[in-house]
C-alpha cells in the first residue's frame, strides 16, 4: 500500500465527452447496482483526461448516484488510477520477479540517466514520466515496459534508445 | 513434448476474427451442447478431471456441484483474468490468440451451471489484450452467440467484460467480486463460500480463464479424450510459463505429468550461458522453491508437487542460475507481496512490512543471526492467521529460501558481524 490519499483540483467543472456518455450508458445496463459502475466510470474519466481529478470525482459520484466516499475509496486503492497529470508518454518498468532476474536495473538505471528522473517522477519539459510497477504477465519476455499502455518486451538499452526517440 | 489442444489456433493468423476462428471448428460443440442436459454437462466436466488452472487446482465439476438449487436468486459466472501472480504470463495467450475460445467456454460453463451473466475481469495492465477480447465479444454478439437466444436456442447469456485497475490481490475470487461491486479489492471472510453467497449476494461461481478455455475441447472430443493427456489425478494439458534464466523462455503448452528437469532441458533450452542451475520456482512466484538435487524426480503436477512440499500453481516455472543472490531475490518477492497487501489484516500489513524491513536490514549487511531467525519466525506467525492466502503467498516462498539456502543468509550476517568488528577494533 501506498500514501494515495491527496486529490488536485482543476477549478473547472467535469463533463464526459459524447463518446464517454454512450459507454457510461452502455455499462450500466450490464450491472445490476450502480455502484458497479465506480471502477469503469474511472477508467471512462482516465482515458479522457489521462488523469482524475477532485471535479471528475464528485461528477462520477454525482452521476452514479452514490457517496463521493466510495468513489474515493476506490480511486485511491488501486494503483493504476492516477491522481495527477502524468507525462505525455508515462513508461513503466516491471521491477518483479522475472523481470529483475532478467536486468530490469540496467533498465531503470538508464531511464533514470537518460530522463533524469527517478520513478513516480514527471520530466520537467512534462515528456516523459517514470513508474516502477509490479509484474506485468509478460515474464516470458523479460524485461518488459509498458509505454502509454503498450507492451514492450525483450527490452535492452539499445531498443530502449531507438524508442524514446520516437516519443514526442 | 509439446501438445495442441489449447493452443491448436494460436499459430494461426487472425484466429482471434470469428471468421477465422469459425474456420477452426470454433463454435462448432453448441449444437450437442444444447441437446445435452445441464446436468450431463457438469458430469462430463467432473468425468474429465479438469482442474482450476487459477493456482489452487481444484476440480471443476465439482465447484459447480456446490451452487445450491432454485435460490430464486440468479447464478453469476465471473472468470478470472486478472494473472498478476509474478512469473505467470498463460491466459492473455487466450485472450489474444483465442478469445471466442473463451467465450465458446464461457457458453458452455453458463448453460451447465443455469447463469446468464458473467463478468470477465481483466487486470488494467492488459490493455491491448481487453481491446482485442471486447471484439470478439461484440463479433459474437453480432455473430448471435451471445446476447437473448445464444446460437437460437432459448437461453439468454450477456458477457461483460470489468477491468482492474492494478492491484493484485482482485486475483482473489471474493476480492475480485467485491471489485465488480465497485469496492476496494478486500478479500471476504469465508464462508459463505461465492457459491453460496457471491457477487452481489447470489450464487457465484469463479473459474480462471484457462479452465473456462479447456471446456470446448472436453464437450467436444470427450471427457475421455481430456483424459489422454496427463496423469490419472491431474488430467489434461496446461499452458507452462517458463522465465527466468533459460536459453528459451516462453509459453508453452505440455501434458502434465512431464519430468520438470527434461522440460527445462529439452523444451526452454536448458540454463541459458551454460550455467549451472541454483533452483526452481515451479508455479509462480508464491510457491515454494526446489533444489536441483530435489528437483530430480519433480513432475508437473498437482501430487508431485505436494509431495515435494511445494505446489503446482499458475504453472509460472522460473528457473534460477548459479549468479543469483537469493537474499536479494527474497527482498523482490517480500516488496512484492508487502506492496500488494490490501491490509485489512494485521499480520499480513504489518507482519510482511516488519519481514522487507529485516531482509533490507540483512542486505545492507547490518543484520545478524537473530534478525534471519526472526524472519523465519515472522513466517510462521502470519501464515493462515489472515483473512486470506496473499500472506501464505510471501511466507511460504520465503520460508523455503531460509531453509535451503540459509548459508546465503549466514554470509550476509557474517559480512555484517565482521565489519562491526573491524569498526570496534
Ligand atoms: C492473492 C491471490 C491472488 C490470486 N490471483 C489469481 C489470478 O490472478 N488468476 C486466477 O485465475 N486465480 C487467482 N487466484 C485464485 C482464485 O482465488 C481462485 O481460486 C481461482 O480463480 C478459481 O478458479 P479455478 O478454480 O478455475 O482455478 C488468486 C488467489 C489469491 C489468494
Ligand atoms: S491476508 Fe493480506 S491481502 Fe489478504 S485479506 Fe488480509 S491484509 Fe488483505
Ligand atoms: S515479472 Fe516482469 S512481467 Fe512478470
Amino acid at each position: 500500500m501506498s500514501d494515495r490519499s491527496q486529490l488536485i483540483s482543476t477549478g473547472k467543472p467535469f463533463q464526459y465527452d459524447k463518446e464517454r456518455d454512450a459507454e457510461f450508458e452502455r455499462l450500466i445496463k450490464r450491472y445490476p447496482t450502480r455502484e458497479s459502475m465506480i471502477l469503469p466510470s474511472l477508467w471512462l474519466i482516465q482515458e479522457q483526461e489521462g488523469w482524475i481529478s477532485q471535479e471528475a470525482i464528485a461528477y462520477v459520484a454525482d452521476r452514479i448516484g452514490t457517496f463521493a466516499s466510495k468513489v474515493y475509496e476506490a480511486v485511491t486503492f488501486y494503483t493504476m488510477y492516477q491522481l495527477h497529470p502524468m507525462g505525455r508518454n508515462h513508461l513503466c518498468v516491471c521491477r518483479t520477479l522475472s523481470c529483475w532476474l532478467r536486468g530490469k536495473q540496467e533498465i531503470v538505471d538508464y531511464l533514470k540517466n537518460e530522463l533524469g528522473i527517478s520513478p513516480g517522477q514527471i520530466s520537467e519539459d512534462g515528456r516523459f514520466s517514470l513508474e516502477e510497477v509490479e509484474c506485468l504477465g509478460h515474464c516470458g519476455t523479460a524485461p518488459v515496459v509498458q509505454v502509454n499502455g503498450e507492451f514492450h518486451e525483450n527490452m535492452d538499452v539499445a531498443k530502449l534508445k531507438a524508442l524514446l526517440a520516437k516519443l514526442q | 513434448m509439446e501438445v495442441k489442444i489449447l493452443s491448436a489456433k494460436f499459430k494461426l493468423k487472425n484466429a482471434n476474427k470469428i471468421t477465422v476462428a469459425k474456420k477452426h471448428g470454433a463454435y462448432a460443440t453448441l449444437g450437442k451442447l444444447f441437446a445435452m442436459k445441464p446436468e450431463d454437462v457438469i458430469e462430463e466436466v467432473k468425468k474429465s478431471g479438469l482442474r482450476g488452472r487459477g493456482g489452487a487446482g481444484f476440480p471443476a465439476g465439482v465447484k459447480w456441484g456446490f451452487l445450491p438449487k432454485n435460490t430464486g436468486k440468479p447464478i453469476y459466472l465471473a472468470v478470472n483474468s486478472d494473472e498478476s501472480e509474478p512469473a505467470t504470463f498463460k491466459d492473455r495467450y487466450i485472450l489474444v490468440k483465442d478469445p471466442h475460445m473463451l467465450i465458446e467456454g464461457i457458453i458452455i460453463c453458463s448453460y451447465a451451471i443455469g447463469s446468464h451473466e458473467t463478468y470477465i475481469y481483466i487486470r488494467g495492465e492488459y490493455t491491448t489484450q481487453v481491446r482485442v477480447l471486447q471484439a470478439a465479444i461484440d463479433e459474437a454478439y453480432a455473430a448471435g452467440y451471445l446476447g437473448d437466444s445464444v446460437a437460437g436456442h432459448d437461453f439468454k447469456l450477456n458477457v461483460t467484460v470489468h477491468r482492474g485497475a492494478g492491484a493484485y490481490v482482485c486475483g482473489e475470487e471474493t476480492a475480485l467480486l467485491e471489485s465488480i461491486e465497485g469496492k476496494k479489492g478486500q478479500p471476504r471472510s469465508k464462508p459463505p463460500f461465492p457459491a453460496v453467497a457471491g457477487l452481489y449476494g447470489c450464487p457465484t461461481i469463479i473459474n480462471n480463464v484457462q479452465s473456462i478455455a479447456s471446456l470446448p475441447f472436453i464437450i467436444d472430443k470427450g471427457a475421455d479424450a481430456y483424459k489422454v493427456y496427463g496423469t490419472e489425478k491431474s488430467p489434461g494439458t496446461h499452458l507452462f510459463g517458463i522465465s527466468g534464466h533459460v536459453e528459451k523462455p516462453g509459453m508453452y503448452e505440455l501434458p502434465l505429468g512431464l519430468p520438470i528437469l527434461e522440460v527445462i532441458d529439452k523444451v526452454a533450452g536448458g540454463v541459458w550461458k551454460g550455467r549451472k542451475l541454483k533452483g526452481i520456482i515451479p508455479g509462480g512466484s508464491s510457491t515454494p522453491v526446489l533444489l536441483p538435487e530435489e528437483a530430480q524426480d519433480v513432475t508437473l503436477d498437482y501430487e508431485s508437487m505436494a509431495a515435494h512440499k511445494t505446489m503446482f500453481g499458475s504453472g509460472g516455472i522460473v528457473v534460477l542460475d548459479e549468479t543469483v543472490d537469493i537474499v536479494a531475490l527474497v527482498k523482490n518477492l517480500i516488496d512484492f507481496y508487502h506492496h500488494e497487501s490490501c491490509g485489512q489484516c494485521t499480520p499480513c500489513r504489518e507482519g510482511l512490512g516488519w519481514m522487507l524491513k529485516i531482509i533490507k536490514k540483512i542486505l545492507r549487511r547490518e543484520g545478524s543471526m537473530d534478525d534471519v531467525l526472526l524472519l523465519r519466525e515472522l513466517c510462521d506467525n502470519i501464515e493462515m492467521k489472515t483473512v486470506c492466502v496473499l500472506s501464505a503467498a510471501c511466507t511460504m516462498p520465503v520460508r523455503s529460501y531460509l531453509d535451503k539456502f540459509r548459508h546465503e543468509f549466514e554470509a550476509y550476517v557474517q559480512d555484517a558481524s565482521a565489519s562491526a568488528q573491524v569498526k570496534q577494533e
